[in-house]
């Protein structure tokens, strides 16, 4: 079995004191759509980001491709082809839509900017006639694709994407689940996806965890995990749309 | 057409006016006509009597039925077009123009009216000094202020008419008047006479504008809220003050040496707050520069402490100097000496530095890192984890702001030939951050209204002798410049709360330029 693209072992992360996340292991391999997903609180946000190294892994080790990363600055991570699309989607609100793909463009030096914009073009069709307007004027699910197109525009091999349905109305979800789905199945975009929308995502991923107060609790694929008693019960059971 | 005129695609009634005005002016008489109609005063035997001023009157009811007259058919008539005008996609450049031409126009127009009226009047009342202090004449005063009035309502017809078009022209027309202020000076106030506005207000204001666009690059663009300044201006000064008198170094010199200490010393502050933000880099900048400025206070051999420095070398064009030797100015030219050579030079100097620290602004925001700055005042964390290193961000918009406040500081002491630790108190700081915060952060134009207005406004209180009219003798305005200064505050955050000018325009377009205004477009809609 080959290495996977992005390794996570006995990753414990503190907030002061307080402990987050208590020795998490978790894979994502390479052309995969890995899910995680849990309670509120559960700790999910707080792994995407010490991934980003902001907070920091007190303990554990984060391998990416081969490479040891839980100890580099954030921005060097994201130089190493590892985008995110964050919580709460924090474009920048009062920058245009284009200057805001500008911005996820920065790592590349602007290389094949029109080339990378037609490309998320394509996928979100909707941006292409918002281009000149301010990002905080867009709708939620526009500034949802806002966020993940601009995490596109440095062409990761791994995308990160924290919580894309929150807010947004079903036929909206569906429009981004597809994106997702498509960018890895045309371009073999490793994906790991943060979510509470646990029927979607597990119907989505090709694996899927489940966290509960800062540990991994379950693990199998998206089948597997959609069939099980237990999430059915916890995080399924009259939240299904 | 006879009794309709078209302004902006809807027509006003004119007859309406013209009766509205007239009944504005009768309640106005009535009102007044006690007031300001009868006057009591005491003859020669200390008596009170009552003495008539038909004049006075006169000018309050006039003003009146033609303000009211000018709303009507400016403003209120057009209220429906006006909305209109606002739903189309306009710049908010434009609007502000629009605005602010309408302000000024109103201003000037009453302004000149109301002195044309009192002047009027005042000469046929003795106990009202009607003082043109010059050597003009009644009759000129009056006609250049009747001038100023019709200027006040051209403006106000220009700025309604304003196209898009003609915003964009508004930057070269700015600085072609800039380059020809002195000129103008020269002509409206005689050589004598002149050298005040260029000085007090032309250079002045400058400086402002400079500091302004300066302080621009970490507050308005980086979003790093910096209370200590002036502290950048005080190293530029100093260093070229000391610089100068020790070794006798020329301006064209120490100014980019100047600019270069005052960066490093922007690096210095930059390092220990990189992590802060808000209110506790407030705090932290805001010590910085009472630190500079203790230190010298204190540190008497080096800087003088509150004697300060004095003898500054003035600068030279290209080492002619300005003095009224053989070798001087004037002299090598074959004029005759007057001061007001170097003042003019000092002038275009601070316009070219100024205009450099624009051009410097206009075109990083254009670049990655002017981009990486806005980014980072909009989200840091999301700027991180695009690859954008704060660390080296937000010191280039340390450096690069402090430097500019060092090419002013070293400008301004040149230009003073004495400083002294007096001129970069916290007060200092204060000012520039109102300019920058209430010109709209990020925004050129912006700073310069806010500057034009704050500290033109501060020297134009001196010029306000007809006031002395309204209010008696003792009365002097240039006493109530803070309480002023405090109330335009006040006034502008509560009528634009981001600033004059608070719209951002894109550096970046898709192929053609074509803008939506952001803020005219629904959430969601389309």
């Amino acid at each position: 079995m080959t290495e996977p693209l992005l390794s996570i072992r006995g990753v414990k992360t503190y907030y002061g004191k307080i402990i987050a996340l208590k020795g998490v292991d978790l894979d994502v391999n390479e052309g995969e759509i890995v899910t995680l997903i849990g309670a509120n609180g559960a700790g999910k946000s707080t792994l995407m980001m010490t991934i980003f190294g902001s907070p920091r892994a007190r303990e554990g080790k984060i391998v990416y491709q081969g490479s040891d990363i839980s100890r580099m600055p954030t921005h060097e991570i994201a130089r190493m082809r590892i985008a995110q699309s964050p919580e709460g989607r924090r474009i920048f609100p009062r920058m245009s839509v284009m200057e805001n793909l500008q911005m996820g463009a920065a790592i590349n030096d602007f290389a094949h900017m029109d080339e990378d914009l037609k490309r998320v073009f394509d996928l979100f069709p909707r941006l292409k006639e918002r281009i000149n307007q301010r990002g905080g004027t867009l709708s939620g699910g526009e500034q949802q694709m806002l966020a993940i197109a601009r995490a596109l525009m440095s062409r990761p091999k791994l995308l990160l994407l924290d919580e894309p349905s929150l807010g947004l109305a079903p036929l909206v979800v569906k429009l981004i689940f597809d994106a997702i789905r498509d960018l890895n199945r045309t371009e073999g975009l490793s994906v790991f996806l943060v979510e509470q929308n646990a029927f979607h995502a597990l119907k989505l991923a090709h694996r899927g965890y489940v966290m509960v107060n800062g540990v991994i609790t379950m693990s199998g694929s998206g089948k597997e995990l959609l069939e099980r008693p237990e999430v059915r019960a916890a995080y399924l059971e009259g939240g299904r749309h | 057409m006879a009794n309709e005129t078209q302004t902006g695609g809807r027509s006003v009634d004119i007859g309406h006016a013209a009766k509205d005005a007239l009944l504005a002016g009768l309640i106005a008489l009535g009102l007044f006509g006690v007031f300001i109609g009868l006057q009591t005063v005491q003859d020669i035997s200390n008596r009170l009597v009552l003495k008539v001023r038909p004049e006075a009157l006169a000018v309050i009811v006039g003003i009146i039925v033609v303000g009211r007259f000018l709303l009507n058919v400016f403003v209120w008539g057009r209220e429906p077009s006006h909305k209109a005008a606002v739903a189309s996609p306009s710049g908010g450049l434009l609007g502000m123009f629009k605005r602010l031409c309408f302000l000024v126009g109103v201003v000037v127009t009453l302004v000149a009216v109301v002195d044309i009226g009192f002047r009027l009047a005042g000469g046929a009342l003795p106990n009202m000094p009607i003082s043109p202090p010059g050597t003009m004449g009644l009759g000129s005063i009056i006609l250049i202020e009747a001038v100023a009035a019709l200027f006040g309502v051209v403006l106000i017809a220009f700025g309604q008419n304003m196209t898009e078009r003609a915003a964009a022209l508004l930057g070269p027309a700015g600085i072609g008047f800039l380059a020809a202020f002195p000129i103008i000076a020269i002509l409206g106030a005689g050589w004598g006479g002149s050298l005040k506005w260029i000085d007090n207000f032309g250079i002045q204001i400058l400086i402002y504008v400079m500091l302004g666009w300066g302080l621009n690059i970490v507050v308005g663009l980086a979003g790093l809220l910096d209370l200590g300044y002036v502290a950048f201006y005080a190293v530029g000064a100093y260093s070229y003050a000391l610089l100068a008198k020790e070794f006798g170094l020329s301006f064209w010199i120490l100014l980019p040496l100047a600019g270069i200490l005052s960066a490093f010393w922007g690096i210095i502050l930059g390092f220990p707050v990189l992590r802060l933000r808000g209110d506790y880099l407030a705090i932290v900048t805001l010590a910085f520069g009472e630190i500079i400025r203790m230190v010298l206070v204190n540190w008497v051999d080096f800087s003088g402490g509150y004697a300060g420095i004095s003898g500054i070398p003035r600068p030279t064009l290209f080492g002619i100097p300005f003095n009224a030797t053989d070798e001087g100015f004037a002299a090598r030219f074959g004029l005759e000496f007057s001061p007001i050579y170097r003042t003019i030079f000092l002038y275009y100097l601070i316009l070219c530095l100024a205009l450099l620290t624009a051009f410097v602004t206009v075109r990083m925001r254009r670049m990655p890192v002017g981009r990486a700055w806005e980014a980072l005042r909009e989200d840091e964390i999301a700027c991180r984890s695009l690859g954008i290193n704060t660390t080296n961000t937000k010191l280039t918009a340390f450096a690069l702001g402090a430097m500019f406040g060092g090419f002013a500081g070293s400008f301004f002491s040149a230009r003073q030939g004495f400083i002294s630790p007096e001129s970069f108190t916290f007060i200092e700081s204060a000012q520039i951050l109102a300019i920058v915060v209430l010109g709209g952060m990020g925004s050129l134009y912006g700073v310069v209204i806010a500057a034009v207005v704050l500290v033109g406004g501060f020297e134009i209180m001196r010029e306000l002798d007809f006031l002395k009219q309204i209010f008696g003798n003792d009365f002097d305005p240039a006493l109530y410049r803070g309480l002023i200064f405090g109330a335009s505050m006040v006034v502008i955050m509560l009528w634009k709360p981001r600033g004059l000018i608070s719209t951002r325009t894109p550096t970046a377009f898709l192929k053609e330029r074509k803008t939506v205004s952001g803020d005219l477009v629904k959430e969601g809609h389309g």
